[in-house]
């Protein structure tokens, strides 16, 4: 292993880090909700239908972050290396995935960590331990 | 409009830019952080840090509750089986998650740039949240379980 030294942002990292805490924090305490995207998205998708408003309206919040950001900052272009077909692929596996864990990386691993919870403990090094044995597949598997 | 609406917003909108500011719209640079057998960008490490740093105190805070401040429950997951739905639902959001470089939060924000990759990939992930509901409720409509 070596370190990606060009990449590496300790720093805006960490301040993002805490603004995604602050939001988590803002979210439990004032409206009660764990700040858990996929199983704020995926409720929207359940029948019948009920409490959908607050979701919506949290989604859009997010959705406008980048006009925000880009009044007051030029903003980075991602890299996004994979094609059509694995972003397809990528997307309904992230989907389906999880909804089944019943919670993703803020979930899980904010929140759930955050509340120093086993089974989140649990999903996150399994999706992490996943992810990086696909990225290990998927660049450095010969042929 | 009632106050629980602004908060919302307000909510996802921070944390749409505690995203952005932390690097995590940049599939390249989540897959920099998955990648450990090749040049290893630790950035995504900080991130949860700083995150969870701040996340101990509210939760803390909110244990002690019994409603939340604007009025209402407190929503937390009781949630504490580890079970084989967890295991292989994560395992499947990890592949994908490796795939792409996407996870939800920052596939959503990125729609907000116009994107027309991570357009695709929320319309996908969509479907896989859909199929879940549509599995669901072939099991005999049993209750789906809240989020984390």
């Amino acid at each position: 292993m070596s370190i990606d030294w060009i990449h590496f942002t300790p720093w805006a990292s960490l301040a993002g880090g805490v603004l995604l805490g602050l939001a988590v924090a803002a979210f439990i305490l004032l409206n009660g909700r764990v700040l858990g995207i996929s199983g704020i998205a995926g409720g929207l998708l359940r029948r019948p239908k009920r409490d959908a408003p607050w979701r919506i309206t949290f989604l859009l919040g997010l959705v406008c972050a980048p006009l925000v950001y880009a009044l007051v900052a030029s903003p980075t272009v991602p890299r996004i290396d994979a094609g059509w077909g694995t972003l397809a692929v990528a997307g309904v596996l992230v989907g389906l995935g999880t909804r089944y864990a019943a919670g993703c990386t803020s979930g899980h691993g904010v929140c759930g960590l955050s509340r120093l919870s086993p089974r989140s403990l649990a999903a996150t090094l399994t999706f992490m331990g996943a992810g990086v044995l696909t990225v290990a597949a998927v660049r450095h598997l010969p042929g | 409009m009632n106050k629980h609406r602004i908060t919302e917003f307000l909510v996802g909108l921070l944390f749409g830019l505690g995203l952005i500011v932390s690097g995590m719209t940049d599939p390249g640079k989540v897959i920099g952080f998955l990648d450990v057998f090749g040049t290893w960008d630790p950035s995504l490490a900080f991130v949860m840090a700083g995150a969870i740093l701040v996340g101990l105190f509210a939760f803390a805070a909110a244990k002690k509750r019994t409603s939340a401040f604007l009025g209402g429950a407190l929503h937390l997951s009781q949630s504490r089986d580890i079970d084989s739905r967890l295991i292989a639902g994560s395992l499947v959001f990890g592949v994908g998650w490796g795939l792409a470089g996407f996870c939800p939060g920052p596939a959503f924000v990125s729609l907000g740039t116009g994107n027309q990759k991570a357009l695709a990939f929320v319309l996908a992930m969509l479907v896989g949240m859909a199929v879940y509901e549509a599995l669901e409720a072939r099991r005999g409509g049993r209750t789906a379980r809240e989020e984390a």
